[in-house]
């Protein structure tokens, strides 16, 4: 209660100035470290550009996460196969149609990127429609089994040399196997500022940072810009899931999340509730897939491997489940900490000590530390090896958290599932409820030290 | 209302299946109404047959007594009556209309709702929102509506609606002190309070109550007794299973005794009271 209370109590926007500071914080730390580090002012703004990118995405995917398992108690860890329909399918409708002789293997058929953009939602909220109408009749273990298999199909198809390329339309397209696609469009920013207008006056602003950034500064500019754009999808993704969540629909949704049976017993049609719910989330994890990817200029199936879905949940875990506020925390510190930070601590070490010659082998990193007791060798292995132990260390950290803070960073926080705030309405407060409350204490007390010391 | 003629023959059906034992319903008034109508329910799981051919009536506005000993069936049939259960055969009829095989949610919809045996309360919902979940066609369960900006005004105003009667069954429930308190801090007490409030607000012509009274202190099994008769005055029809036989005596107008899956018996406590069969039921071997 007092936790609930202590938040309650906190000014309208109170979610957004928490988000703001954590934020903030984050980049104060990564700007330090670039100081010390000895960045220039590009670097560093590159620093801040790649941080903005990796906190907007997974912020993104971490909150549709949450309205499936935060909301709705639906395990999906197929997360990075609607990532992967969307992406594809954005691609095939977007890519410039096939001409022989180009740099292109296939093409696709040429429309605008928005429409490519609405086709790959679309098409990862029917993937998964198709993924939940079989198992979402069954027990919520069997949805997670069905997922990550989807996922690992929809990978291995866009692997196969039998769909390398195809007629669609009169048009050859394809998902190009194992060599993946070449995304020859426009990328998001540069669509959405030609479609404006703005693409001039972009250009402007470019040359006109010059003055910060010497020479080409349109790459450093493109990315900040960028990075703000996906911090403007996150808060669109935030504004949609929280009036989602703060409504009789997600009202229902949590029903099912506590007790399905209950929920259907009162009249609510589950199934319906859980399939809507879960095409809005596989929709949005396709939208976060194209504004991940599509940037990047080339795509191959071998990216969506499962473990970008593990990052994911990490991320919701982190950030606590069932909490918007908490899921886009959750995206930033795990963008921060634990998907970039590694690989800046490396940077910062080899940073402030230069000439360390780190060993090449297990063999030779260890047998100091047995024979001599030196630590060094061993350290600078480590050290030398953080990317490969990042894995190590999420799964460090999501044991710890399991254990000492299964509810997330912001604890037990839950936002009340209505449209307006659920206390007694003016119109029923002069009511003589007082006295038989008091009445119903002493009983019904008595009874809750009972109940309580069972949990 | 137009089945109320065929009550007689079904009651006539009764007394050959059930013999002599059948033979307090010959006084049925033809005008009685009956909601709910069970006839030749039917369901096994495996080899084991846990209601093998029950039939019985509701009357309405009444509080019925479903008992029986361990294992009579009495849970099987209340779920399927309410839909969470097949039968293998038979059939359910409430207000008229067969629902057989309906889902859930669609018995709920035509207006009998049910309390579970364990409270099922929706433990990390707060007890505002367990209430306010269960109103029927709320016209923000659809998505876009909830959405939608301009839209999403109309469900508002509905919110505010449902809100003053959720704060009035509370108050009614006596339950508005813990309103903002999450339904999983409750005691097994409270539990029951606000499943029968929750069940309360889908607005029900029928309340099915699977054991109520489990597991709660006298003091407040007294209170939830008075809620029942007073919502019954109002004109809610009971159907309740119980296992506390002097509870049963002493509240219900009627009594359903269900022994091996099939009705043994019933009629008013009095004469449940003196019949043979159900003390043998309850007392001899076959338990």
């Amino acid at each position: 209660m007092s936790v609930r209370d202590d938040f309650t109590a906190r000014i309208p926007g109170g979610d957004a100035g928490l988000i703001v500071l954590i934020l903030l914080g984050t980049y104060l730390a990564y700007v330090l470290a670039g100081l010390v580090l000895g960045y220039t002012l590009r670097g560093q703004l590159n620093s801040i550009a790649t941080l903005t990118f990796y906190i907007g995405v997974f912020a993104m995917l971490s909150l549709a996460l949450n309205l499936h398992w935060g909301y709705t108690g639906l395990f999906n860890i197929g997360i990075v196969g609607f990532m992967a329909v969307g992406v594809y399918v954005t691609a095939i409708v977007t890519k410039p149609t096939y001409v022989a002789g180009g740099a292109a293997q296939v093409g696709g058929l040429g429309l605008p990127l928005w429409v490519g953009i609405l086709a790959g939602m679309l098409a990862a909220a029917l993937l998964g429609l198709v993924v939940a109408l079989p198992a979402l009749r069954l027990r919520a273990d069997y949805l997670a089994i069905v997922t990550i298999a989807m996922s690992e199909i929809v990978r291995f198809s866009f692997l196969s040399g039998e769909l390398q390329q195809f007629q669609l339309f009169g048009n050859r397209v394809g998902f190009g196997g194992g060599s993946g696609l070449i995304l020859d469009f426009a990328p998001p920013l540069e669509a959405l500022l030609r479609g404006l207008g703005l693409w001039n006056a972009y250009l402007g602003f470019v040359d006109a940072s010059q003055v910060l950034i010497p020479t080409n500064p349109k790459p450093v500019v493109d990315g900040l810009v960028y990075g703000l754009l996906l911090l403007g999808f996150v808060a669109a993704f935030y504004w949609l899931l929280k009036r989602t969540g703060e409504s009789p629909f997600g009202r229902v949704l949590k029903a099912i999340r506590e007790d399905e049976d209950v929920a259907n017993a009162l009249g609510k049609n589950t199934d319906r509730f859980k399939i809507k719910s879960f095409m809005l989330g596989c929709a949005l994890m396709g939208l976060a897939g194209i504004l991940w990817l599509v940037p990047q200029g080339a795509v191959t199936p071998n990216f969506f491997r499962p473990r970008v879905t593990f990052f994911v949940w990490i991320a919701l875990i982190i950030g606590g489940a069932g909490s918007n506020t908490g899921s886009v925390l959750g995206g930033a510190v795990f963008a921060a900490v634990l998907y970039q930070g590694p690989r800046y601590f490396q940077n910062l070490v080899t940073a402030v000590f230069p000439n360390l010659d780190s060993p090449s082998g297990f063999g030779q990193a260890i047998s100091p530390l047995i024979s001599q007791f030196d630590p060094v060798p061993f350290l600078l292995y480590t050290v030398d090896s953080i990317r490969q132990l990042q894995l190590v260390v999420m799964g460090l950290v999501l044991i710890w958290l399991m254990h000492n803070r299964p509810e997330g960073m912001l604890g037990y926080r839950k936002e009340t599932a209505s449209v307006i705030p659920l206390s007694r309405p003016q119109s029923t407060a002069a009511d003589g409820g007082d006295d038989d409350s008091v009445r119903t204490d002493g009983g019904v007390d008595a009874a809750a030290q009972g109940g309580e010391t069972d949990e | 209302m137009s089945d109320a003629a065929d009550q007689p023959v079904e009651d006539v059906a009764n007394k050959v299946d059930e013999g002599a034992l059948g033979a307090f319903a010959s006084g049925v008034d033809t005008s009685v109404d009956y909601p709910l109508q069970v006839e030749g329910l039917e369901k096994s799981f495996g080899g084991i047959t846990a209601v093998d051919g029950a039939t019985f009536e509701v009357e309405s506005g009444t509080l019925t007594g479903l008992i029986g000993p361990n294992g009579a069936g009495k849970s099987t049939t209340f779920n399927l009556i309410t839909g969470m259960l097949k039968p293998d055969a038979g059939t359910v009829t409430f207000n008229g209309e067969d629902i057989t095989g309906e889902e859930p949610h669609q018995i709920a919809n035509r207006g009998m709702v049910r309390t579970f045996q364990i409270a099922r309360e929706l433990s990390e919902m707060t007890v505002l929102e367990n209430m306010m979940l269960a109103p029927k066609h709320q016209r923000g369960e659809a998505l876009w509506r909830s959405v939608m900006p301009g839209v999403r005004d109309d469900v508002r105003e509905q919110e505010a609606e449902l809100l003053e009667r959720v704060w009035e069954v509370l108050d009614f429930f006596d339950i508005a002190h813990i309103a903002e308190e999450y339904a999983g801090n409750l005691s097994g007490g409270q539990r029951k309070l606000l499943e029968m409030a929750r069940a309360l607000l889908t607005d029900p012509d029928m309340l099915l109550l699977d054991e109520p009274f489990a597991g709660v202190n006298p003091t407040l099994e007294k209170k939830l007794l008075e809620h029942v008769h007073e919502l019954r005055e109002q004109g809610y029809t009971f159907l309740l299973v119980e296992h506390d036989m002097d509870l049963i005596m002493e509240n219900c107008e009627h009594v359903i005794v269900l022994h091996q899956g099939s009705v043994l018996t019933e009629g008013t406590p009095d004469e449940i009271r003196s019949n043979e069969a159900v003390i043998e039921a309850y007392l001899g071997g076959n338990v």
